[in-house]
Parts: C-alpha cells; structure tokens; sequence
C-alpha cells in the first residue's frame, strides 16, 4: 500500500475544511497519516480519523502558531527519512502553500501545485491540473518520492468513513535558527457575514462598477439573497475591497448555487474559482465579454441600473 | 541597505490570452513587466529613500525579458541581473527559485522583495522555496512593510484581517498589490535607465543544472465546458426580470 501523508491545517482543535477535504481522497490512495501541529492539534484527531486518516502524527508545540512555515517544514523535514511517504498533499492555501514550498525547496523533491484532483496508477501519482482558466486540464506524473501535491480547496466534498485514528506524539524538530518570522500581533477586520466559500449565493462585483464607490450595489443584492459578496482580482488589485473577498485562482474557490458576476469580463483567474457554481449569471456591457460564453444566463447591460433594481424586486419578492 | 527585487515580464494581463498548438500559453503576445513586481520595486524603492543603499533588479527568462528590468530601471533601480538560458525554458518552480538563488545568494541582500504571486502562473510557490534556497525567514503577503534596525515588519494579510510579523533581516517579504501605487517612471528616469548596469548571466555561470523536473506531462484534454445559456440584451426591465426567474427556479427567493 502507498504511504500517504495529509498536512491537516487546524484552529483550536477544529480541523481546517480542506484537512477532511484531503483526507477524503487520500484514503481512497493508500494508507493516511494525517500530520497536525500546533496547540489544540490532538482535539483535532478524532475528526481526521473519521475522514480516513489511520494514524494522526500531532506536535501541540506553540512555535507552529507563533512562526511562519518554518516550524513546520522543519517538523515535517525531520519525519520524512523515517516514515518515507509516497505521496505528501497539501492544501492550496496561504499557509500550507508556504510551509509546502519550503519543504519541496530542501528536500529537493519540487512539487505541483494547483491540483483539482490526485490519482494512483502505475504505481506513482497523477495529479490533474486545471489551467488556462480551468478550459484545459493538463495529467502531470509525479517524479518524485515523495511526490508533493498541492490541491485546490473543493475539489472534493469530504465525507466520513467512520475510522479511528491512533494519535502518535511526534517530536516537533524545530530548530533554534527557525524562529524568526514571529507573529506578535493578529488583528481582525472583517465582521460576522456570511462565509463566501460557504454561501448558497454568491455576487461578485469587477471593474465594470466603474469605482468603489459602487461596489455597495454588490453587497446589498448579496445581503437581500442572503448571499455572500465577492470580488474580481482586478478590483481587489486596486483596493476596492479585501483580498478575503477575492474568487479566483489565488482567492477563493466557491460552488454556490447561483452565482452571479457583475461588471467582471471573466479573465482566466477569476473564472477557475467559480466555474462549479450550480448556476451562472453575468451581467456585462460588452457583449464579447468571456464571461457571457459560460453564463447560463447573460445579461448585456448596465450593471449599475440593474443591480438596484435587482436588489429591490428580491426584496419585494421576500418581504410579500 | 542591500535590497533585491525579483521581476518578471509576462504576458499583458490586460490582453487576451491563447494557447499555441501544443497547448502551452502562447508567448508571442504583448509582454509586459508583471504589475506585482511594480509594486515590489515600488517598495524597494521607498525602502532605499528611508534607509539609503541599493535596489538591484534579477529576472530570469528569454532576453527580452532585459525590458521589464530596464523598466524597473527607469522606476529608479540601481542595477539588474538577467539570467537567461534556453537551458532554462519551460523551468518549474524550483529550478526558478535554485536558478534565483544563485544569482541572489552571493549579493548578500538585506532584503529579498517577491511579488505574492505572479500574474501568469499565479501559483506562488517560488518565493517559500527561494527563501528556504537562501536561508531566510519568509514574511508573506505583506500590505504593509517597515525596515528598522536589523528587524523587518510587516503586516500579513488574512481571511480576517492580518498579522503583525516581524524577522530579523535578512528576510524575504512577499507584497500584495494593494501595498503602493507603483510610480511612474520619469523622462529623466528612462534616460539614466540606458547608461544603468544589466549583467546577463547564464545557467552555466551560476553552477545550475536543469536537475529532475517535478512532473512529467502525461495528456493535456479540455475540461468539461460550461455551454454559454441564453444571452438577453437589457432593456431597463428584461435583464431584472430574467434573473428572478432564474433565482426563483434555484429557490432562492
């Protein structure tokens, strides 16, 4: 059997959504080890090994929280002789991208990125990698061992298994030289909305607003569907609004069920985060616009006139 | 204060984008020095006002690639280093960061600057693994960055907020495009561009060979494509009518 390592991202004991995500597809390639750090890392355990992980490898050491990714490359470093993975995955996010890069970097092994999906054949892996917008779809073989795969958050929906997982207590191996981007300071910005990865809809809002004193038109549809907002990378770019707030190929991806893009043309970036959305409405002026050829409803028109009118017959429809 | 900054010349974000028969992103298009980077020198450059030194300029790519350095020139950087090798076309992350770090490692920099991502390949997986290559510490997806002595802080953006991060130097940072309105360059600017050092270097002069890629490409197929749906031209009504209908049959109102 393969020997699959999954690095399980955690918050006080409550297992990111991309760990079971992972840990979903991993059991069906070998057997798991999920790796977890950080204080609260065992309250995590039994989640993973519902999901599929046989072993759960935790280190509780406050270092993996007080430092950027090098406490954790040097954990993950120092258990790869031993356990020799096959197969390490990770999620393709801000922290597990930097911890995987630098792990990739002294192992000397690479990696793929951007992943949408893993599969065992041959005796190695395949990772499938979407590009060009997620229209093409390019099949990379892994040539190292271990291999070093980063995969997209949703690709897969997680689902559990019912496992138990044994709980084994690792050395955390971080070195002395390795505690040097400290975090001395979190601050928190955003209030309690909606999350846009898990709203049932979604309205994003590009540079067609024109500015950002228009981008309240988006928010307010959003809010009377009950919906989250989003945004294009163009205009979080240009500071209209947080990167939280980006779908894309570096934001978020979201599969809502409606979707509904404003004033965005549909560049490549933007579009690989949001073409599993059940249904896709856009809104452009320019009828060429990329974003009406996989739209199932295109609107040619003025984002600015239809969103307030929009935002006011669904409020009519749920008020009456 | 030794600042480096990596730049990139990419396709014109602006423009739209092929592919070329083999399936690859065609390059024959309009290139343009990556609006990251602008930002990353942009930085370096305020850095050096505040602090004084140098902001050396190190690309790797085909030799036209010289222009988006002589544009970070005219920006107000001091030098540049173009690696390019045909040795070196089709590089996957690691051969750029192990091809970068050679050319970094040895200008013993106070600070490395990295755009968070690129605008073409937009993965970000270089500068985790140049900063591992050089032995530096890593601050991320910096909206906010302050150098005072021998300690580099940045603010960190995140889902909710950000981090307050702070390293000693050397450091990398990696800045988010919202950091600084890249400045324009001046008349003057361009000018002293042309008389400004660019050393082309090769992958032989670093000692870097093209080692093991990470992948091999099995197939290229096209993804499952979503078919355009109907298509209405608003006309003050129609549009708004249209979308509750389809709102309603999603049940969502």
């Amino acid at each position: 059997m393969a020997k699959i390592w999954v690095y399980a991202e955690q918050s006080q004991g409550r297992p990111a959504s991309t760990a079971l995500e992972l840990l979903t597809r991993a059991r069906d390639l070998g057997d798991v080890d999920a790796i977890v750090l950080g204080p609260g890392a065992r309250a995590a355990a039994p989640a993973l090994g519902a999901h599929g992980a046989g072993r759960v490898l935790v280190s509780e050491d406050a270092a993996f929280v007080e430092y950027l990714a090098e406490p954790a490359t040097d954990c993950l470093a120092s258990l790869v002789p031993e356990a020799s993975p096959d197969l390490i995955l990770f999620a393709f996010s801000p922290d597990s991208r930097e911890v995987a890069g630098r792990l990739a970097a002294r192992l000397g092994t690479g990696l793929i990125s951007n992943a949408a999906d893993v599969t065992a054949r041959d005796g190695g892996f395949t990772a499938s990698v979407p590009y060009f917008g997620g229209a093409k779809v390019a099949a990379y073989r892994a040539n190292a061992r271990p291999a070093i795969v980063l995969v997209r958050p949703k690709s897969f929906e997680a689902s559990e298994c019912g496992g138990e997982a044994e709980v084994v207590e690792v050395d955390a191996a971080v070195g002395e030289g390795s505690r040097r981007a400290h975090i001395v300071e979190t601050r928190t910005e955003a209030g309690d909305k909606v999350k846009l990865e898990d709203a049932r809809v979604v309205v994003s809002g590009g540079r067609g607003l024109g500015g950002p004193e228009n981008f309240h038109y988006v928010e307010e549809l959003a809010d009377a569907l009950g919906g989250a907002a989003g945004a294009s990378r163009a205009v979080v770019d240009a500071g209209w609004v947080p990167y939280a707030m980006q779908v894309g190929q570096t934001g978020k991806t979201v599969r809502p069920g409606v979707y509904i893009a404003a004033g965005i043309s549909g560049a490549m970036q933007h579009t690989v985060g949001m073409k599993g959305s059940k249904v896709i409405v856009a809104i452009n002026k320019d009828p060429d616009a990329p974003i009406l050829k996989m739209a199932d409803l295109g609107v040619v028109g003025d984002a600015l006139k239809i969103l307030p009118k929009l935002t006011e017959a669904v409020k009519a429809r749920k008020g009456g | 204060m030794k600042i480096v900054v990596t730049v990139k010349q990419v396709p014109d974000p602006n423009a739209p984008q092929g592919l070329d028969a083999d399936n690859t992103i065609a390059r024959d298009r309009e290139v343009v020095l990556d609006p990251g980077d602008e930002c990353g020198i942009e930085i370096g450059l305020q850095l050096k006002e505040a602090h004084g030194g140098e902001v050396v300029l190190v690309s790797m790519g085909p030799e036209k690639a010289r222009d988006a350095i002589r544009k970070g020139l005219s920006m107000g950087a001091d030098r540049g280093i173009l690696i390019t090798d045909d040795q070196l076309a089709g590089a996957d992350a690691l051969l750029t960061a192990r091809t970068l770090a050679a050319a970094i490692g040895p200008e013993s920099a106070d600070l490395v600057i990295c755009a968070t991502e690129s605008y073409d390949g937009s993965t970000g997986m270089v500068p985790p693994m140049l900063a591992e290559l050089l032995g530096l510490p890593q601050l991320t997806f910096a909206k906010h960055v302050q150098v005072t002595d021998g300690k580099v802080t940045v603010h960190r953006q995140t889902e909710a907020g950000y981090q307050v991060v702070e390293a000693p130097t050397p450091g990398l940072i990696t800045v988010t495009a919202g950091i600084a309105e890249p400045r324009y360059a001046s008349l003057k600017g361009i000018m002293a561009a042309r008389s400004k050092e660019v050393r082309v270097v090769t992958a032989g002069d670093l000692g870097v060979d093209r080692g093991q890629p990470a992948e091999t490409v099995e197939g290229i197929a096209d993804a499952e494509a979503r078919s355009a749906g109907e298509v209405v031209e608003d006309d003050g009504t129609i549009g708004v009518e249209k979308i509750i209908g389809v709102l309603q049959a999603a049940k969502v109102i």
